[in-house]
């Protein structure tokens, strides 16, 4: 059979807006089958460009294919597939629509082979993450979306900065493996590391990702930032600081972890923590820490998504998701709780589940180099690991006090896509090589030694003693941690505020004519400012007369 | 009145303390099976893992508290001011205008 060279991630951008159109029975069905054509496709197409282009003097790469892209494009769109179940009963057309042209952006850039193809999807991304945030519709989440759509212009702003340089300079459009020696290229990973919730912005991914619907946040978990491993892995192997940026998140999730109350927050962190596994994986850059760093992103995609759909099952049950107020869930949620548990067991790395499969990889391929300091962090970060999300989450939404609720089970559809999650955990635990012979490079590595096994029970269930004997330290108080979003939130808007009228004062007050300068300033604040008419929203019809006018003129000057 | 889960019961919460402090003994005991020769030599070290597990819990705990009575605010800290963006930037306008006029 000749290949089917359909792009997948076109067809889950259409699909998702044909999604929105449709009637509810058509709806759920495209909703389930869209994104199993799309995984469907992924594998159609073959090793090596498949479909090349000429754009403005520029050759682009569409579609290019080889193991790294589908590995991170096959769990693309695995995770539409099952988000799209557990989503079944998501009354906003909005939210499935945005997360499935957001699914299929992500894909879209596993695809691209050359920068230009890249940063379109990647700001196909940033539109839909940021329309899956807005239509939870609630106050909090619309300022949420503001702030993560800024943050995310930001970061594509550096991306494609970087991108014109790299191209300015003659390396062409290829994406290709790049070294950080010059100004655009560290553009270029300075942009790919805001998506990846690198330090000093990791905030925006806890400050955003909590603030989504009960499903909404199952989706945001897997795209953003392991596109964003995706893109360092092709893009950036081998570059040292990586390591340490790596480092420092993984440590970063796990002590804004322990202080955080919200439990999808708690999750938001780990992803960052887990994130950081990756980044470091990439910084070490061996074939072992490459492939670490893949099938991690990969097991990693699926656990997140399974712990936060249990989190989004508590959410949507009982409304509520402070840590401080839940507890004693397994009582009436049994199922949601045993789900919650491999979920968790998997992120802490505990050997027959996904985790331990994947993360040894990567702190092998520190021993493998050498690198006993990296090695010893990554070993206590991944104590850490354990203690802040491993038992922390469970801990405190499901068992500790008993907070009375007795919410139901979720719906039948949401209980599934719980169930299918965590079997997929299980069997990529158990049988290992289904995941490895995936990964890009060949993998001459056995988790399942009986020392390696002994020495990760240890250091898990020491770190499990450690989290009940210190109990006591660890009691949830309504508190958030500050961050460094307190610099966009609360600093710039004061220094801004506090600027202009401090200007304002000044001239008013040393200029002779000051009463002048007060008018020019109401004259231009009438002209530009929130209430005058440029501002203000004007109707269609000014609007076609405006442009009209504009492309008169601007024929004018030119003929003229 | 209903029979309590057994999970409720204080009793057993005794009992899976008992339980899980045999299970760390064994995964200590097992080394002695099954000996681990890492790459690097601390790993030779009987019960590494153990004791290096529960330092760097302790030690992130520590850390995490310390931090906390820096950093840590109500959580109403961000929605109990004037969350709303827009007429703040109303207000300050305003406010600058009122400078201007006089």
């Amino acid at each position: 059979m000749s290949n089917l060279l359909i792009h997948p991630g076109l067809v889950l951008i259409i699909g998702g807006i044909l999604i929105s159109l449709c009637a509810s029975r058509l709806r759920t069905g495209l909703q389930l089958g869209l994104p199993i054509l799309a995984l469907f496709l992924v594998w159609q197409i073959p090793d090596g460009v498949a479909l090349q282009l000429s754009f403005l003097d520029q050759s682009l790469t569409p579609m290019r294919s080889d193991t790294l892209s589908r590995l991170f494009a096959t769990i693309f769109a695995l995770m539409a597939a099952v988000g799209g179940l557990y989503a079944l009963k998501q009354r906003s057309r909005l939210e499935i629509a945005a997360a499935y042209g957001y699914a299929g952006s992500a894909i879209g850039v596993c695809f691209a082979g050359d920068l230009l193809t890249l940063f379109m999807f990647w700001e196909l991304m940033a539109i839909g993450s940021t329309l899956v945030l807005w239509s939870a519709s609630t106050t909090a989440s619309g300022h949420a979306a503001q702030r993560y759509l800024l943050i995310h212009i930001l970061g594509g702003v550096l991306l494609f900065v970087g991108i014109a340089g790299h191209v300015q300079s003659g390396a062409g459009l290829e994406f290709s493996a790049m070294r950080v020696d010059n100004l655009p290229n560290l553009l270029i990973l300075a942009g790919m590391l805001v998506n990846a919730g690198a330090p000093p912005v990791s905030a925006w991914l806890p400050d955003a990702y909590p603030e989504a619907s009960w499903s909404g946040t199952v989706f945001l978990s897997a795209f953003t930032t392991k596109t964003a491993v995706y893109t360092l892995i092709r893009g950036f192997p081998g570059n040292e600081i990586l390591i340490w940026v790596g480092l420092f998140m993984v440590f970063y999730g796990i002590v804004y972890a322990l202080l955080e109350n919200d439990m999808r927050r708690i999750l938001a962190y780990s992803i960052v923590n887990q994130v950081g596994f990756m980044v470091a994986g990439i910084g070490i850059g061996t074939e072992m820490a490459l492939n670490g760093a893949a099938a991690h992103a990969f097991t990693h995609i699926i656990y997140k998504a399974l712990l936060l759909m249990s989190a989004g099952a508590v959410l949507l049950q009982t409304g509520r998701s402070k840590c401080s107020e839940l507890g004693g869930l397994f009582h009436s949620m049994p199922l949601t709780t045993v789900c919650a548990c491999i979920g968790a067991l998997a992120s802490s790395s505990f050997p027959l589940t996904s985790g331990f499969v994947s993360k040894s990889m990567v702190t092998q391929a520190a021993a493998d180099g050498h690198l006993l300091w990296v090695w010893l962090l990554m070993t206590a970060a991944s104590a850490g690991v354990f203690l802040h999300a491993g038992i922390n989450f469970p801990w405190f939404v499901f068992f500790q006090k008993d907070s009375g609720l007795r919410p139901a089970e979720p719906a039948l559809s949401m209980q599934l896509a719980m169930l299918i999650l965590s079997a997929l955990c299980i069997v990529i635990g158990v049988w290992p090589q289904l995941l490895y012979q995936l990964l890009p490079f060949e993998v001459n590595y056995a988790p399942y030694t009986a020392a390696h096994v002994i020495a990760q029970l240890q250091l898990l269930l020491f770190s499990g003693l450690a989290f009940f004997v210190l109990l006591g330290y660890l009691k949830r108080t309504p508190t958030i941690t500050l961050d460094t979003d307190w610099f966009w939130r609360r600093a710039l808007p004061g220094t801004a505020g506090w600027l202009a009228q401090s200007t304002r004062a000044l001239i008013t007050w040393f200029s002779p004519s000051g009463r002048w300068v007060g008018r020019v300033s109401n004259l231009v604040s009438s002209a530009v400012g929130v209430r005058s008419p440029l501002s203000s929203t004007w109707s269609l019809a000014t609007m076609g007369l405006a442009v009209v006018i504009l492309l008169i003129v601007q024929l004018v000057v030119v003929m003229g | 009145m209903k029979t309590p889960h057994w999970l409720d019961r204080p009793a057993n919460h005794r009992k899976l303390w008992i339980g899980f402090i045999v299970v760390l003994i064994g995964t200590v005991l097992a080394e002695f099976a099954w000996p681990i020769h890492g790459h690097f030599e601390i790993e030779s070290v009987k019960a590494f893992n153990a004791l290096y597990g529960f330092a760097a819990c302790a030690a992130m705990v520590a850390f995490a508290k310390l931090l906390g009575l820096w950093l840590k605010r109500p959580d109403t800290f961000y929605t109990s001011e004037t969350s709303e963006s827009l007429p703040s930037e109303v207000n300050a306008e305003a406010k600058t205008t009122g400078v201007a006029h006089e």
